[in-house]
């Protein structure tokens, strides 16, 4: 294959890797968001939670970084 | 794209601030050569010995600034410990003290402009998850024996379903060190480019005004994404010692 289509097929997954990161957007949206309503019923519970949450956000963030990982590996590393 | 580039002056190489090179000349990488690496790290070291040396060595009864600050971090971590672990995790209480304080140094120093980012290095944080990772899984055996294994036996699921379980908590357990490790190389290098790309089109007149409002935005929250990060990293050390102190829930 030619390299220049090599390039193209590489800039077009670290695109496509993009979409990766806002999905995990979505997720992390979503703990957060549960969170705050959660701790809108019951405020008294919510400074204990607050841990959990972090933990969540990571685990959800973490797959998105991933998919930057694989975006920045397609444009500088392919 | 070669010739915007030439043009507009706009070069975009964010990744570039990330190369490490050797200090007193020489382009050769050895293993002893002092990079801005070596430096960086060596600063961060040193931040955490004056806070926690330096600053506190006074003990006073009414503490100083410096002693109020390592006080102050000393007990968020004791605390932190303590609730997720559980009190019999204390005696590892100082190991991950220091986790958390070169993380955190790490990532702050990272954030002063033509400093060296150590903690967007993934040997760097590799080096840190495989330790945790290492000792948590030796802790694990040395405490429990074989009935560490239960943390892959689910005994509380239905007894066919143990058989669909084991293989994923293998693959969950076994996949902890490279999440742990990218996920705070990978939100640190992430952080950074963004800024560098911003940097990139401040060159360029007319939307100058707004990159520059963009990477104070983005520094603000970089500032927030560097203290997150120190603290995820260390909660999730704690996750990880917690399963090996009681493997079975």
């Amino acid at each position: 294959m030619s390299p220049e289509l090599i390039k193209m097929g590489a800039y077009i997954g670290a695109g496509l890797a993009g979409i990766g990161s806002g999905v995990s957007a979505i997720g992390v949206g979503i703990v957060a968001g549960n969170y705050l309503a959660g701790a809108l019923r019951n405020p008294s519970a919510a400074a204990g939670q607050l841990t959990w949450m972090f933990v969540g956000m990571a685990f959800a963030e973490a797959l998105g970084i991933f998919s930057f990982l694989v975006a920045i590996l397609l444009m500088f590393v392919v | 794209m070669a010739n915007g580039e030439a043009q507009s002056g706009l070069t975009l190489h964010p990744l570039e601030q990330f190369g490490v090179h050797p200090l007193f000349g020489g382009h050769e990488v050895h293993w002893y050569t002092i990079t801005n690496q070596t430096l960086w790290l060596a600063i961060g070291v040193l931040c955490v010995f004056a806070l926690f040396v330096v600053a506190a060595n006074a003990r006073a009864l009414v503490p100083g600034r410096g002693q109020n600050a390592a006080e102050l971090i000393y007990s968020f971590i004791h605390n932190m410990v303590r609730d997720v672990t559980g009190e019999d995790a204390l005696p590892y209480f100082p190991f991950i003290l220091t986790l958390f304080l070169f993380v955190f140094f790490a990532n702050t120093l990272s954030l002063i402009p033509m400093s060296f980012a150590v903690t967007s290095h993934v040997a760097v944080t590799g080096i840190l998850a495989i330790t945790v990772f290492l000792s948590v899984t030796l802790l694990g055996f040395f405490k429990h024996g074989t009935h560490f294994l239960d943390l892959f036996w689910v005994r509380s699921a239905p007894f066919p379903m143990r058989f669909v379980l084991a293989p994923i908590e293998l693959i969950s357990y076994f996949v902890r060190p490279v999440s742990h490790s990218i996920r705070l190389a990978g939100n640190m290098m992430a952080g950074h480019a963004v800024i560098e790309v911003f940097a990139g089109f401040a060159t360029i007149l007319v939307i100058s005004p707004i990159s520059i409002i963009a990477i104070t935005a983005m520094y603000g929250l970089e500032v927030l994404v560097a203290v997150v990060q120190a603290y995820i990293f260390t909660i999730l050390t704690c996750v990880y010692l917690k399963d090996a102190m009681h493997p079975s829930h």
